[in-house]
């Protein structure tokens, strides 16, 4: 079997959401460059709805195609449905990603979540979701995948 | 265009490699310990292919052990080493950081068992000089290994030079030359080495199939005990086809070492010039002193995985030393210990031309890499903040 499944493969090439979201009002980060990877968010949430959302990412190319895919998974949606998404579920509809790389997921999720959290602190407001667990990318001592 | 440029990893079988192999896998298939003819056959080759073999190393065909691979033979000379030397209460062994993992993953387990084992640190430059060999030499050294050329950055050790330190301390010189045998000169009686390991699918043999060179009269330890094959050093029925494709391939590399290097390292060198004028990247390991096909480099702000992916999209097989591709948490332990911070260590590519590239494909290379390292840069928050200041940029210009 290859590294990657067809869907990782297409979104690695074929990025959705790419870029950078010039009136967003939520942005978050997830991950460091020690480490390898960097997830940068975008939100724009209007009357409670992900209006739009876009992705920048410095990782490898599961790290790229889980952000790709992240966004894909909350864009037009409620708030309160991205703020449940979970690392699981950016990889089943990825068709799975290796062992070694769900962390890659983990980071959507948490990068996610660092962006909604901005948002609710821009407008004032408490943030309702679980906090970030802070993920930083490194692997070592890590529970978060499981 | 599809440009293989990892040859590093492996290479592509010669012809005549092929065509040396298949007599012993359709014909004189017998086994070289049987008494009758097709065994015999096979034996004749086999102390055919360990004469060619000691003509290329020049030493004898004595000194010449055939191993399952260049992995192999370092961890036999290795442990050869330490045993003699615990034998004397000699447990001191020198080797370098950069070593592959096939010599410090043997070192590491040997200082486990109580031996004091010493790396040297191969500075920016990513070599190790003689003089740092001779002030770590203690009373109680029984082994120096050191690399040849190391097999990321593609830095040539100065083995002779060491091997004279070696021999003038009385200390065994082992060297894996796994990525120089075949590639650049090698001679063991003329650079005093001791022991040398070396792996035919790194000159267009085959793999699964190495050599293990010691010096006559030293000791060498059993790792894999069975039969008498090869004087009872190393248990298992020889490989018979792949010695004598390793035995053809050597030959033949050895044969077309100076013409195709000629061609060869202007083509290098042409590589890393047009892979130099990337912003903020840089060579990795001396300019110089290095093999004839390496080239590797460390771009900011992306990582190598997506690199190599994007690269494979555009027909070019490279490799990289980012934790991504190393499948471990860190990076490169050789781009590490030439003092590569981690951030950068990650958007590392190594590219290991041979000697049939064209100028055009290395255009290519140049122009894809180019493209490849923008897009990513592009699309990297990482980068960004390198532009905006956010972080500081890694690449100063004392390294250039």
């Amino acid at each position: 079997m290859a590294l990657y499944s067809n869907t990782v493969m297409d979104h690695f090439r074929n990025p959705r959401n790419l870029g950078v979201l010039e009136d967003a009002n939520g942005i978050g980060e997830a991950g460091n460059p020690v480490c390898g990877d960097i997830m940068k968010i975008y939100l724009k949430i209007e009357n409670g709805i992900i209006e739009d959302v876009s992705f920048e990412t410095f990782g490898c190319g599961s790290a790229i195609a889980s952000s790709s895919m992240a966004t894909e998974l909350i864009k037009g949606k409620p708030v309160e449905e991205a703020l449940a998404l979970t690392n699981k579920a950016v990889a089943e509809a990825l068709d799975g990603l290796p062992a070694h790389k769900m962390h890659c997921s983990v980071l959507a999720e948490e990068a996610i979540k660092e962006a909604l959290k901005d948002y609710y602190a821009k407008q004032g407001l408490p943030f309702p979701g679980e906090e970030p667990e802070g993920c930083d990318g490194c692997c070592e001592g890590c529970t978060l995948h499981q | 265009m599809n440009i293989y440029a990892d040859n590093g990893a492996t290479t592509k079988m010669s012809q005549r490699a092929i065509d040396a192999m298949i007599p012993y896998m359709a014909e004189f298939y017998g086994n070289p310990s049987s008494l009758y003819s097709i065994g015999q056959k096979a034996k004749e080759a086999l102390d055919d292919a360990r004469e060619r073999v000691a003509k290329c190393l020049n030493c004898s065909p004595q000194e010449i052990t055939f191993t399952g691979g260049g992995s192999e033979a370092d961890n036999q000379a290795i442990v050869s080493a330490a045993m003699a030397g615990a034998k004397k209460g000699k447990m001191h062994i020198i080797s370098t950081a950069f070593e592959h993992h096939a010599v410090l993953h043997i070192l590491k387990k040997l200082a486990g068992e109580g031996y004091e084992v010493t790396l040297l640190d191969p500075g920016e430059k990513g070599i190790v000089t003689a003089e740092q060999v001779r002030a770590a030499i203690t009373p109680e050294t029984c082994l120096v290994t050191i690399m040849f050329v190391n097999n990321e950055i593609g830095t040539i050790m100065p083995v002779a030079e060491i091997g004279a330190v070696c021999r003038e301390k009385g200390v065994t010189f082992h060297t894996d030359a796994v990525q120089a045998v075949g590639h650049i000169p090698v001679d063991v009686k003329a650079m005093n080495i001791d022991m040398l390991s070396l792996a035919a699918h790194k000159f267009h043999g085959p793999k699964g199939c190495g050599v293990l060179y010691v010096r006559r009269g030293l000791p060498i330890y059993n790792i894999i005990e069975g039969g008498a094959q090869e004087r009872g050093k190393r248990g298992g029925t020889e490989n018979v086809a792949a010695i004598m494709g390793l035995a053809a391939a050597l030959e033949e590399s050895c044969e077309n070492m100076e013409e195709d290097n000629k061609r060869l390292i202007p083509l290098r060198d042409r590589l890393i010039e047009g892979l130099s004028k990337i912003p903020y990247s840089i060579l990795n390991g001396d300019a110089e002193r290095r093999a004839p096909g390496n080239v590797n480099f460390c771009f900011e702000g992306i990582e190598g995985e997506s690199l190599l992916l994007l690269l494979d999209d555009k027909g070019i097989s490279a490799s990289s030393g980012s934790a991504c591709t190393s499948g471990s948490l860190d990076p490169s332990h050789v781009l590490l210990s030439i003092g590569r911070p981690h951030e950068l260590a990650h958007g590392s590519l190594r590219l290991t031309i041979g000697a049939d590239i064209t100028e055009e494909e290395v255009d290519y290379i140049i122009k894809s890499v180019g493209e490849v390292v923008a897009y990513l840069r592009s699309i990297s928050p990482f980068w960004h903040d390198l532009e905006s200041g956010k972080r500081q940029h890694m690449i100063s210009e004392h390294w250039r």
